[in-house]
């Protein structure tokens, strides 16, 4: 039995505790935006975030997570679409057959909430997902656009709090 | 609604009752007819809803090209549709066979996505808008030249009056399709040649597009299986008395003598209880198979007396034999892995009365025929259902083996569904790989460094000879050819030698060979384009002039080729430690080229620091996804070129994973400068063609940088730094 936080609501799931926790999300919670690619961490369809940390959930088993850990989803990292990253991928039309891109975007999500301003070189190293069909550019050009978008919003968030104080 | 698809929807819900109980009532499956109801089609291609909801049938299949945007678009223009009410479905196989194939091929491979359907989907488009407007002339009684159409609207200017495509598609649904129709000229375009966001972009950002590997249904179990890892191998015996204890699993059996399969309630279950079966294979023939006894197969074929003539021109041999001086080099090109990022998958539900499958496939009436002999009933009883690919690049075209086993083993368990995955191991060990060639070529120069004379051997596989031999013509496979014949409108040989011999051994490893996606072309414009440079240097001239010279008359390979030159500013400086290599080629319909511009480190690490790329397709339908299509060609190419190769120890593929068979990733990744030149008047392929040109201008480059000739690729395996 395993206790997990998944998108803000705990599930109790009734697996052998070395299931990886990609399988427990898309066969025993029916989440399947999250990809099955490799099973040995090394293509990232699987990425899903665990506290903010971009984390391939083949290769972990259910066994090491707690219910304090909260695990984010591709379903869960907006309600309609408006996470910058998404809508940043919305606007250059990054995806192609889109199979690698709920991993792509967690793991691009996770990158412009630790560096707002990424360089050309933290996006190589913490961007490394595989995509087939070679979005690689459009990824690229992807996030400097959320991370742009993103720092408007914020700046527009200060503005309203000024304007409140 | 069809005949097939009440068929279809009857032949489900039987079988559906036979797994479930009747639970599956109210439960969505994907069927065609599920996105329209029973609103009547105006035709094959069209159906408008009372809403005005247009949707557009898709005989060719998206699997990340752009084709259902693009196809939609086409259809859009001639309608003079609403782009923002437009919507897409698939018809099935099956409807297709019961309509007398009124919707033609539905494979979806060569880069014909559009341009093999341009003509049927647009005339259809057009077709549509003419019954439309009759049905409105009809109702206001008038005639149809006073009418005018825009966003599915028809309107008659004198009298204000207006009519949406909904309010009359019933009756135009009964008129008869007109016979006389006229297609727009490509000028006149308003939607079609826009770049155009895709329509199914927003289903790929929130995990709600349903692939495949994610199809559910009422009372569904799931399967693993390991096949025997030699190709013409068997099971010898297993031992499964741990497995079948093991939690969830419902049944562990052989299928056709190579393979084991575990089905359980879950996948991971299935895979889990798999792992713990220890089989032994009888390996047959092919234990002793090694990349080196490959090697040498093909090597033996370089000199062979025999050989298939691919094209012909004047007396090589004399040619050569005069030559002020002779060039000559061997070329080898590895197998290479597909390496979909969605593994191979299907599932199946099989009754005495009806087999259905839903899968991932770049040709639905291929898998049907796959599972037609497998199911062991009718073509009338059997269906698939094509869902979302998580890329094809041939793979999903080359063999439905998945489909096969996924059937059979549904028939081990009539009415429950099965849902078959390849592990990602099974996946790669068990692929239709880029067959594996080598290529001799020996060239002749006269005193003024003219080639006189060009020899080239190929020595390899040959995919029809593997997956389809009847198609083979007397013995020959007029693929392996692919760029380098003389004419034709797929691809034609660039230059202008006076004496040229192009042809080929055919050495078939056991390996099971593929279509990989822009197949032959790949090899062979590293062959003769990265010759052409050794014959440039050979003869002391520069590669650009040395070609440009034999293309007199193959104006739009030059076109195509002056446009990378002059965008990349060939014959300008570089930047310090910056090299530039070039290459053109022609292929799928289309003219391509390239430049690389490439620096080597001391260390011998290269760095691709720029691509310039121009297509000539003939006509651009979206833009947008073309230069997609051009990026994601340069990572394919350039993945097989710095990492791609499948070895071979003891008759098994040594590779299982992206972690030994590694590919480019975003750090790899250069910037692509894509320049479509559409020159009109042809329809040529995007999805492949300029994967030709990746490697040979990569390696023109890399030789410009160090001086080395890399013929044995990929980059990983050798040593870059300078000579």
């Amino acid at each position: 039995m395993a206790r997990l936080n998944i998108n803000g609501k705990i599930h109790n799931i009734d697996v052998e505790p070395d299931t990886p926790l990609l399988w427990a999300i898309r066969e025993q919670i029916g989440l399947t935006g999250t990809k099955y690619g490799c099973g040995v961490a090394a293509c990232g369809a699987c990425t899903v975030n665990v506290d903010g940390v971009p984390t391939r959930s083949c290769s972990l088993p259910v066994s090491s997570f707690t219910e304090k850990q909260k695990i984010v989803t591709i379903e869960g990292l907006s309600k309609t679409v408006t996470h910058p990253i998404q809508q940043a991928w919305l606007e250059l039309d990054v995806p192609q057959c889109g199979y690698c891109q709920s991993g792509q975007i967690m793991a691009a999500a996770a990158l412009i909430a630790k560096h707002p301003e990424p360089t050309d070189a933290q996006i190589n190293e913490e961007m490394t997902n595989i995509c087939r069909c070679g979005t690689y550019n459009r990824i690229r050009a992807g996030v400097k656009l959320a991370a742009k978008n993103a720092k408007g919003t914020k700046g527009a968030d200060k503005t309203n709090k000024a304007q409140r104080a | 609604m069809t005949i097939a698809q009440k068929l279809s929807r009857r032949g489900f819900l039987a079988g559906a009752a036979v797994a479930t109980g009747g639970l599956s009532i109210g439960f969505h499956i994907p069927t065609a007819e599920a996105a329209v109801g029973d609103t009547p089609e105006i035709n094959a291609w069209v159906v408008v809803k009372p809403d005005n909801t247009i949707v557009v049938r898709v005989a060719r299949v998206e699997m990340g090209q752009g084709t259902l945007t693009g196809l939609s678009q086409l259809v859009a223009e001639e309608l003079d549709a609403d782009w923002s009410k437009i919507t897409t479905e698939y018809p099935t196989p099956g409807q297709n066979v019961a309509r007398k194939r009124i919707w033609g091929d539905f494979q979806t491979a060569g880069s014909r996505g559009i341009r093999g359907s341009e003509d049927y989907v647009r005339k259809g488009g057009a077709a549509a808008r003419m019954m439309l407007m009759q049905a409105a002339a009809n109702q206001w009684k008038m005639p149809v030249s006073e009418l005018t159409t825009s966003k599915s609207v028809i309107s008659h200017k004198a009298s204000g009056r207006t009519l949406r495509y909904g309010q009359v598609a019933a009756a135009a649904a009964k008129l008869e399709a007109p016979k006389d129709v006229k297609i727009k000229d490509p000028k006149d375009w308003t939607i079609a040649g826009k770049p155009l966001p895709r329509l199914d972009t927003k289903a790929k950002l929130d995990g709600s597009q349903i692939y495949s590997i994610d199809f559910k249904m009422p009372g569904m179990l799931n399967a693993a299986i390991k096949e025997t890892p030699v190709p013409g191998g068997k099971v010898k015996s297993f031992d499964a008395a741990k497995a079948e204890k093991m939690r969830g699993v419902k049944k562990v059996l052989v299928i056709d003598g190579n393979a084991v399969v575990v089905v359980a309630d879950t996948w991971y279950r299935a895979k889990t209880a798999l792992d713990a079966i220890n089989i032994v294979w009888d390996d047959g023939a092919n234990a002793s198979v090694s990349t080196a006894s490959i090697k040498a197969m093909l090597t033996e074929g370089l000199d062979a007396k025999q050989a298939f003539v691919g094209n012909k021109k004047g007396d090589v041999e004399t040619a050569i034999a005069g030559a002020t001086k002779k060039v000559e080099a061997v070329y080898r090109y590895p197998y290479q892995s597909h390496m979909t990022m969605e593994p191979m998958n299907a599932t199946a539900q099989w009754t005495p009365e009806k087999c259905m499958v839903w899968t991932s496939t770049q040709n639905a009436e291929a898998a049907l025929a796959t599972a037609v002999p497998a199911s062991g009933l009718p073509i009338e009883k059997c269906d698939v259902i094509r869902m979302n690919l998580g890329g094809g690049f041939g793979r999903r075209s080359s063999s439905h083996d998945y489909v096969r086993q996924t059937v059979l083993v549904a028939k081990e368990l009539p009415g429950t569904p099965v849902k078959l995955i390849w592990s990602r191991e099974q996946d790669v060990t068990h692929g239709t790989y880029h067959p594996t060639t080598m290529c001799k070529l020996t060239g002749a120069l006269d005193d003024k460094g003219n080639v006189v004379g060009l020899h080239m051997r190929i020595s390899g596989q040959s995919i029809l000879a593997g997956l389809r031999p009847e198609a083979l013509v007397e013995g020959r496979d007029p693929g392996t050819f692919q760029g380098l014949n003389a004419q034709g409108p797929e691809g034609q040989f660039g230059y202008d030698i006076p004496n040229l011999l192009v042809d080929h051994a055919m050495r078939n490893p056991p390996f099971r060979p593929g279509f990989w996606r822009g197949v032959n072309n790949n090899q062979n414009a590293i062959y003769l384009e990265c010759f052409m440079d050794e014959m440039a240097h050979a003869a002391g001239q520069d590669p650009l002039e040395f070609r440009r010279k034999m293309m007199k008359n193959y104006p739009k390979h030059l076109a195509v080729l002056n446009t990378v030159a002059e965008k990349s500013g060939w014959g300008k400086p570089t930047a310090p430690g910056v090299f530039r290599g070039i290459s053109q080629h022609m292929g799928y319909g289309s003219y391509v080229a390239a430049v690389a511009e490439v620096s080597v480190s001391a260390k011998g690490e290269v760095k691709i620091h720029r691509i310039v790329a121009a297509t000539d397709c003939g006509h651009v339908v979206n833009p947008q996804q073309v230069a997609a299509q051009i990026e994601g060609s340069f990572a394919y190419g350039l993945s097989a070129l710095l990492y791609g190769e499948m070895t071979v120890k003891n008759g098994r593929m040594e590779q299982e994973n992206f972690d030994t068979y590694e590919v480019m990733k975003m750090a790899d990744m250069p910037p692509v400068e894509s320049y479509p030149v559409p020159s009109g008047g042809f329809w040529g392929g995007v999805g492949e063609p300029t994967i030709f040109v990746a490697a040979p201008a990569v390696l023109n480059a890399i030789f410009a940088a160090t001086g080395k000739r890399l013929r044995d690729v990929p980059l990983k395996n050798l040593d870059l730094r300078k000579a």
